[in-house]
């Protein structure tokens, strides 16, 4: 068989036999452990600073923010955010008990369903479990209140997220992924997919030069609660020296 | 197994420098790349640090290779998923075959991927019945133009704006006359439109790996435009193509590698879309494939473990070697002849392929170091061409007219002081030439053997003659 090949065939390179059991436990020791590497700087800064500098990244890689003072403000500013783009008053959500307990009734002009995208919408409202500050990144793992083609088929995303979310590196994202989440089925903590997103989709095949809106979403907002008290003193401070 | 014209390297490369609208091509596009990567490294200090944090990992795990292996199949199956160990490209054309026959597939969309060049799938499907379509924007247009990429991240590198305008013409034949396409964006809206219908018919979708999880049994792709992700999510059935080499411990591993990808790539902090596929749609879930299956495939990497080659296996597919390399900035990479060109290709093919067919593309080659000294993983590129010259050269291969440039060249080496005043008299004679390229496009004393190929001006430090030096007391010159 192809497999027994294969590995054979590493460990002739390797000049030995299968693993010794006791050098066997010290790899499955190191997966338990999983360490992590260096954390650039970057990444690690003050709660304040930290969320700041997640704000400058997502519109240096030409996304959009604007902060809200609490998911009960996010209707407005979803609708007041489509009307200044020229956008229809129409969109589907994820059907996420934090955006299902959103007011979207005191709208009533916007146009709100709770499902998965198909072809015909033009804008979605997605929910973000994590930010990453080092590049900007939201964190989306799919579920069935996160739908994936939420991220992908309209032209217009729109990503929800809480400011107590932001985290500095990616290794904690993913550290939030591993103590919050169980499947029952894998018995593992990832979701059959995680995106990680930065910036609305682009292409630089043309003479190597870059153009947004490419199969993804043109546009990439985010809305970002701020139900962190460090978020509000974060929007003040000036822009962090390590920020490059 | 896709076209192998590497054996005549020497021509392609003739006929590329010949080439005006190629020249105008490569010259375009390589600065963008350049300075893009150097602004994204000078705001990460820590970037040199990681690059040995890099190398360690992808050493660390080829030196378990089967443990990691044999872990990652094990979670995906744990996650619901398949894995199809495959020894050779011809297994593992028979696996894609066998799914999407299974499954009673028509039309299959592709992200880009290169074991899909390697494999010479898309032409395996057609001859069997099955569409596929190629949904990244630079793959797209070559599929209609029914060429290979020419570069392993920027598959149109070698491609001008009227080139896709004319392309577009004669393949999407009900275009309107007066349809303009003068802006990229233009293009880049048309292939939009027409793609998602493609995206929304497929049954199956096939894309690469990047990475692999051995942790979780993840599948990791890195893009910008987002047309892998639509591949891997709306069709019933997905398809991974991944050689054996992309997996890595953790996800603290992966990370630490995606740190150094897109930057050394295309300069970027990080791509758009960096994104992980464990197993099928799970209960509940309201999109994504209801079948995961990941082609693992060998293709004689296995042989190069153990080997001086083992180094090539920690390449991450960055490209910034070929960015960097001024023979593929002249020759651009279709001379290079099979599916990966510049110096990660003049070094990986003749171990897939062979050194009596790839021989002459470890000579494709100035020696200049600037591949070494980019790449991410630290990959020695230059003593990696240098050992397949010596082999090439014991097995006799080596055509008359190379070996005695290779004499030249190593009698040139061994005697300094004429080497520097042979390098002065090139840069006197040729300064207007080579100024502001880094590189001259001929040397009076090597006459064909430069034909083709830079050499390099000598960097500060003698950094040929030091390495040289060096692999003479090894023994290995
Ligand atoms: S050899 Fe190094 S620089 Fe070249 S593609 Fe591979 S990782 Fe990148």
């Amino acid at each position: 068989m192809s497999k027994e090949a294969i590995l054979g065939a590493i460990r002739r390179g390797l000049r030995r036999g299968p693993l010794p059991a006791d050098q066997a436990l010290l790899l499955a020791a190191r997966l338990e452990r999983h360490p992590r590497h260096l954390i650039p700087a970057r990444a690690r800064l003050p709660r304040a600073e930290q969320i700041a500098l997640f704000v400058r990244h997502v519109e240096k890689e030409f996304g959009t923010v604007e902060r809200v003072p609490d998911a009960a403000a996010v209707p407005a500013a979803v609708a007041d955010y489509l009307a200044a783009q020229n956008l229809p008053a129409r969109l589907v959500r994820a059907p996420h008990p934090e955006l299902d307990a959103m007011p979207w009734s005191g709208r009533p002009l916007l146009a709100v369903e709770a499902r998965a995208a198909g072809p015909e919408d033009a804008v979605s409202v997605q929910h973000a479990f994590a930010g990453i500050a080092e590049t900007g990144t939201l964190m989306l793992p799919s579920a069935p209140e996160r739908p994936t083609t939420l991220n992908l088929l309209p032209d217009t995303a729109i990503v929800v997220l809480r400011a107590s979310r932001v985290v500095g590196a990616y290794e904690e994202a993913f550290d939030l992924l591993r103590a919050e989440r169980r499947d029952a089925s894998s018995g593992g903590f990832m979701p059959r997919n995680v995106m990680l997103v930065t910036g609305p989709s682009r292409s630089a095949d043309i003479e190597q030069t870059l153009e947004l809106g490419a199969h993804g979403p043109r546009r990439l907002h985010v809305v970002l609660i701020e139900d962190d008290p460090a978020a509000r003193a974060g929007g003040a401070a000036a822009p962090s020296p390590q920020e490059g | 197994m896709p076209q192998l014209t590497s054996p005549a390297f020497k021509e392609n490369a003739a006929r590329a420098l010949a080439d005006a609208a190629l020249q105008r091509a490569l010259s375009g596009s390589r600065g963008a790349f350049l300075a893009r990567r150097q602004a994204a490294i000078a705001a990460l200090p820590e970037f040199e640090r990681l690059r040995e944090i890099g190398r360690d990992i992808k050493n660390h795990t080829l030196a378990h290779l089967d443990f990691y292996l044999e872990t990652y199949a094990a979670n995906v199956e744990k996650a619901g998923g398949t894995v199809h160990w495959c020894a050779t490209a011809e297994e593992a054309r028979a696996a894609v075959l066998g799914i999407c026959r299974r499954v009673g597939a028509r039309t299959v969309t592709k992200g880009k991927s290169m074991i899909s060049e390697e494999l010479g799938l898309n032409e395996h499907l057609e001859a069997n019945g099955i569409t596929p379509v190629e949904t990244d924007l630079g793959e797209y247009i070559l599929q209609l133009r029914r060429e290979p990429p020419s570069h392993i991240i920027a598959p149109a590198f070698h491609l001008n704006r009227e080139d896709w305008e004319a392309s577009f013409r004669a393949a999407h034949t009900d275009l309107p006359r007066e349809r303009v396409f003068r802006e990229r964006r233009d293009i880049l809206a048309e292939a939009r439109a027409r793609l998602r219908a493609r995206f929304l018919a497929a049954d199956v979708g096939i894309t690469g790996a990047n990475f692999l999880v051995a942790e979780t049994g993840s599948s990791v792709i890195v893009t910008n435009e987002g047309n892998g992700d639509l591949t891997q999510t709306l069709p019933r059935v997905h398809v991974v193509l991944a050689s054996i080499e992309k997996v890595v411990p953790t996800l603290e591993d992966c990370c630490a590698l995606l740190r150094l990808l897109a930057r050394s790539a295309t300069g970027q902090d990080f791509s758009v879309y960096t994104t992980f596929s464990t197993g099928p749609r799970r209960a509940g879930d309201r999109d994504g494939p209801e079948e995961y299956h990941v082609v693992l495939l060998d293709n004689g990497r296995s042989s190069m473990v153990g080997t001086p080659f083992q180094d090539m296996l920690r390449c991450i597919r960055c490209a910034a070697c070929m960015n960097h390399c001024p023979v593929y900035g002249v020759v651009g990479g279709h001379a290079y002849g099979w599916v990966y060109p510049g110096p990660m290709g003049a070094v990986l093919t003749p171990s897939l392929v062979g050194v009596d067919k790839a021989g002459h593309l470890p000579n494709a080659s100035t020696f200049c170091g600037r591949c070494e000294a980019v790449c991410p993983v630290k990959i020695p590129l230059p003593s990696l061409m240098r050992h397949w010259r010596e082999r090439e050269f014991e097995r006799r291969l080596t055509p008359p007219v190379a070996r005695s440039g290779l004499r030249l060249w190593a009698w040139l080496a061994r005697h300094p002081g004429a080497y520097r005043a042979a390098t002065r008299l090139a840069a006197g004679a040729l300064a207007l030439l080579g100024r502001g390229r880094g590189a001259f496009r001929s040397f009076p004393l090597a006459g064909g053997w430069t034909r083709g190929r830079d050499l390099p001006v000598p960097e500060p430090g003698g950094t040929f003659l030091a390495r040289y030096a060096r692999a003479q007391r090894e023994g290995r010159a």
